[in-house]
């Protein structure tokens, strides 16, 4: 076999198509005639809706209907919620178009479908709502006071859900404790703000009575299914496709958006294609957030720093509806703990409606919360008891011979046990340490005070349960025209690399080039088993499905080939695209063995000729295919994880503050981290770096704005701080790779990994610069001049 | 709809007033009839079908929807298809030769995997190629590169690579603009 491609830094198959601009991302599609979507959206947090009047956007020219609930028939309905779970009563869910009552403002209330979207969104302005608006309170803390205006009269105190997790036996361990830290720390809402806003189009074939509908989703087998299910059509008459999509992070995996339902309606209905490009408002607006937790919590530790028990109790602001059940917070509980021991646990979250946009997933999904939390309460009692922030950590860490270290009685956001599998988290600490020559930084410290520099060192650990249930497949052909390879997973890419690094996994069994592998995902007519493209399961859970699926076909390839060659199958090997006989020059392509396998009556091409009836080695003492045995070189094949697999790393970083100005300068900033082995480091890093960039949004930068009355104050890119490249630093990115014994692959998921420590690095570092000038604690992202200013103020 | 109904009268058009716009996109002469607030970015990707223009925000700040114009980076969501009569577009999909060979610019992209879902490209790519063409000379350090790429928000990659994109593109072009 030819140089293992696993673990190589590939170039990327989908590039070229890509940077020539020749990408399919959903408004790039052409669809003749389509109609396009505006909607009508609430201007209020809570409202009663008196009356609509859309008389004047249906008399308005181009217009080709207006829809209210009153006429979306079937779509009159609270969508699903998607992940039921036993702490949550009578989940709210939102409708596709308001009917009564408005619960943020964003929410849709009507859907205008006109000739061009310009058009659409003048007779949007027409429509006449007659709003009763209700009092709201925006204040997670004070939403759930007695007395608080409520979003749902169903829910007191705004209570979506409260769930207890308890591990080990922490009343006891508390008990036994020496010494207590007690924080409150507080995440802030922010956004994915994915480059490509989201984009539903639709077409409805009269003729074949398919539906085809394009969304820019990460779950299209499961919008199929809603699709179906709620317009009551078979499912191979309903075709989902997810194209190019323009970035996701978790935003585009929640189902049903209302667009979702309403253009597949609008297409079936109206006779024409259908289209709806959200444009960035909206995506503020009206496409799930995530992140605003406040923790309270308090470490039971022995006077050595070992911690022996945690309490955490944490409120999460679930929006004004709980599509996507509990999901976000049940991360962040069961990842409380970090990498530590901590064998005794208690971790309790309270849901909350908030009239603001509803919350669902979004990189990082509860972790960066969790690890703030866990992060900044270790400071503390490092600070406490007077230890080094490496020491108290070395102190707790899990040690390599403790895995795997389950958490017994947490249950993950897959429904399995909490297992931290394996890893070297000293052996991480320490390049840390090193790397940021630690040991040195009080003096250096010192020395830039003396310049009248104010410099900190930043430090977190994290943890993240990647790789999730409940099961991916893939399906590999071997072309027999072409001999290239084609593989299918039920999953969609939004800028991960899967065509790459699919192709590197089939591609080592089969012996072809990378680029000889051609990956179809995101089309339910293309393979329709499987779940969704989130919470960094990708590499695990399809690219082990895929393996599996490979190794199947390399063999029935082997055998044919041997067959062919006259060679015992020990003796052939695939490589360049052919089988070969071992140390010869005797060969035969893999198209030409794809071809062998598949008895043909015709000869439709050269290769043809050697597999039908007559030809010399043809059978003709029975059944050309042996009962049981299927045609060409292909196979499907499934994986599903025992449960999740947890990937690790530590960041650091130093950090200068200008105290006039309450500027934050990033001068170095180290990544140590691990996701098993590497399929290709190239697009570890980059999913590394970007979700650190995305961390260092949320660090600093970012935060979803509401006035009082539930207004979103910064519903675009100008007030809204995306970073740009001016500030971002230079990422040193380091790899340990401990091979996850949970797949035989043993990968380890990476995309949101970047994210999740950034925000207690920052804070951390902050915190340490201005120490000296007693600026005192920072336990609240993002981390604003003006939070460096009042702190400083108060100092 | 289904089969044996009649179909619904649908409108055809707006009642836009409609105004005739004259340019040059990609060195190819162009004619069209379009509406009066037709922004250029839905000009170029859905009246002539050059959809490697992306919108990322139609308010100016993504850059996204970065074109050249005039020799001149330039935003195509801010900028309507009638201000641009008269004027010399150049757009993505100009770069790469026939064949699809790509631009030393794409190209490095592509080897400094400066590019993960693509959105962001074009724009990006057409931003820094009118600073690597223009007469100015460029800063390559790392803080002038971070200011030229300044207008151009990208939310996958942190950026790092772009910049590693950009010093390789520089260092690829620059001989054939000295043998010029």
């Amino acid at each position: 076999m030819s140089t293992r491609l696993f673990g190589a830094r590939i170039k990327r198959n989908i590039d070229p198509q890509l940077l020539r601009g020749e990408g399919s991302f959903i408004d790039d599609i052409p669809l003749a005639q389509a109609l396009h979507v505006a909607f009508v959206r609430s201007p209020f947090a809570r409202a009663r809706i008196n009356s609509i009047d859309i008389s004047a956007a249906v008399a308005h020219p181009g217009v080709a209907a207006v829809y209210t609930c009153d006429n979306v028939g079937a779509l009159d309905i609270e969508m699903p919620l998607l992940i039921p779970h036993s702490s949550m009563h009578d989940a709210r869910t939102q409708r596709p178009l308001a009917r009564d009552d408005v619960y943020y403002v964003g929410q849709t209330v009507a859907m205008i479908v006109a000739v061009d979207r310009y058009t659409a969104e003048d007779a949007a302005a027409l429509v006449d709502v007659d709003y009763d608006p209700r009092d709201v309170e925006v204040d997670l803390e004070k939403a759930i006071l007695d007395g608080a205006p409520l979003v749902h009269d169903t829910h007191e105190q705004n209570i979506a859900a409260h769930f207890v997790q308890v591990s080990g036996y922490p009343d006891s361990a508390i008990a036994q404790a020496e010494h207590v830290t007690k924080i409150r720390v507080q995440v802030d809402r922010s956004t994915a703000a994915p480059m490509e806003c989201r984009a539903v189009a639709a077409q409805f074939d009269e003729v074949t009575g398919e539906l085809t509908v394009w969304d820019g989703t990460q779950a299209p087998i499961s919008v199929r299914g809603g699709l179906a299910s709620i317009f009551k059509l078979d499912e191979d008459k309903v075709r989902v496709i997810a194209p190019n999509v323009g970035g996701g992070f978790g935003q585009k995996v929640l189902l049903f958006y209302p667009d979702e339902l309403l253009v597949p309606m609008a297409a079936m209905q109206l006779g024409r294609p259908v289209k709806y490009i959200e444009d960035r408002r909206e995506n503020f607006v009206g496409s799930s957030q995530e992140r605003t937790q406040i923790h309270f919590m308090e470490l039971y530790a022995k006077k050595t720093g070992e911690v022996i028990a945690l309490r955490d109790s944490f409120l999460h602001d679930t929006g004004a509806f709980i599509p996507y059940g509990i999901a976000v917070a049940q991360v962040a509980s069961t990842s409380i703990a970090g990498p530590y021991r901590i064998p005794n646990i208690w971790v309790e979250f309270k849901a909350i409606y908030t009239p603001t946009v509803p919350v669902t997933p979004y990189r990082g999904c509860g972790r960066p919360q969790a690890c703030f939390a866990i992060e900044r309460a270790m400071d503390q009692l490092a600070d406490e008891l007077g230890l080094d922030r490496f020491e108290i950590r070395r102190r707790n860490l899990i040690a390599d011979h403790e895995f795997p270290y389950d958490r017994e009685g947490l249950i993950f956001a897959d429904g399995l046990k909490v297992s931290l599998d394996s890893g070297q988290y000293h052996k991480a600490l320490a390049m840390m340490e090193e790397r940021l020559d630690a040991p040195s930084f009080a003096s250096a410290q010192a020395k830039a005070r003396a310049e009248g520099k104010h410099l900190g060192l930043g430090l977190a650990f994290y943890v993240e349960g990647t790789g999730l249930g409940p099961y991916e497949g893939g399906h590999v052909r071997i072309h027999p025209i072409t001999g290239k390879v084609y593989v299918n997973t039920g999953l969609t890419s939004q800028g991960q690399g899967h065509d790459t690094v699919f192709a590197q996994i089939a591609a080592d069994q089969l012996g072809v080039k990378p680029e000889d592998v051609i990956l179809v995902e995101g089309d339910t007519k293309a393979f329709d088993w499987g779940v969704a493209t989130f919470a960094s399961r990708a590499a695990v859970v399809s690219g082990n499905a895929i393996h599996k699926s490979a190794m199947i076909v390399r063999r029935k390839a082997l055998q044919a080939a041997a067959n062919m060659l006259e060679a015992d199958v020990g003796d052939v090997e695939l490589k360049d695209g052919a089988a070969w006989v071992k140390g010869t020059d005797r060969k035969v392509p893999l198209s030409a063995v794809a071809t062998a396998t598949n008895p043909l009556r015709y000869a439709f091409n050269e290769a043809a000729q050697a597999a039908t009836q007559f030809a010399p080695a043809s059978r003709h003492d029975g059944p050309s295919l042996d009962e049981g045995e299927h045609p060409g070189l292909e196979a499907t094949d499934y994986y599903s994880p025992p449960c999740a697999t947890w990937a690790y790393g530590v960041h650091g970083a130093l950090i200068e503050v200008d105290p006039e100005l309450c500027s934050v300068t990033i001068r170095k900033y180290v990544c140590i981290h691990d996701c098993g082995n590497m399929i290709n480091p190239m697009i570890v890093e980059g999913q590394v770096m970007g979700g650190i960039a995305q961390g260092l949004g949320g660090a600093m930068y970012e935060r979803i704005e509401f006035d009082e009355t539930g207004n979103m104050l910064n519903a675009n890119f100008v007030d809204f701080l995306v970073p740009y490249a001016t500030e971002i630093p230079d990422v040193e990115i380091l790899h340990l790779e401990t091979p996850s014994p949970l797949n035989a692959l043993g990968v380890k998921g990476v995309g949101e990994a970047g994210c999740i420590a950034v925000g207690a690095v920052v804070a951390s570092g902050v915190e340490d610069a201005l120490k000296a000038l007693g600026g005192g604690k920072f336990r609240h992202t993002p981390i604003t001049p003006s939070m460096i200013h009042a702190a400083l103020d108060a100092a | 709809m289904a089969r044996g109904k009649i179909k619904p009268k649908l409108p055809q058009s707006s009642d836009d007033p409609r105004v005739s716009v004259k340019l040059t996109v990609n060195g190819e002469e162009v004619t069209r009839e379009v509406s009066v607030r037709m922004l250029l970015s839905d000009f170029l990707r859905h009246e002539l079908g050059l959809t490697g223009t992306h919108v990322g925000c139609e308010h100016g700040i993504c850059g996204a929807c970065t074109i050249v114009m005039d020799g001149k980076a330039a935003r195509s969501c801010l900028t309507f298809a009638v201000q641009a009569s008269g004027r010399e577009i150049r757009t993505i999909e100009s770069l790469a030769d026939p064949d699809g060979t790509l631009h030393p610019l794409q190209q490095a992209f592509q080897d400094c995997h400066g590019l993960q879902c693509g959105y962001c490209t074009p724009g990006m790519i057409m931003n820094i190629l009118s600073h690597l063409e223009s007469d100015t000379e460029i800063d390559l350090s790392d803080a002038g590169v971070r200011e030229i790429l300044a207008g151009n928000l990208c939310r996958c990659t942190g950026y790092q690579n772009i910049i590693s994109a950009v010093r390789r593109a520089a260092d690829h072009m620059a001989p054939k603009a000295g043998q010029e």
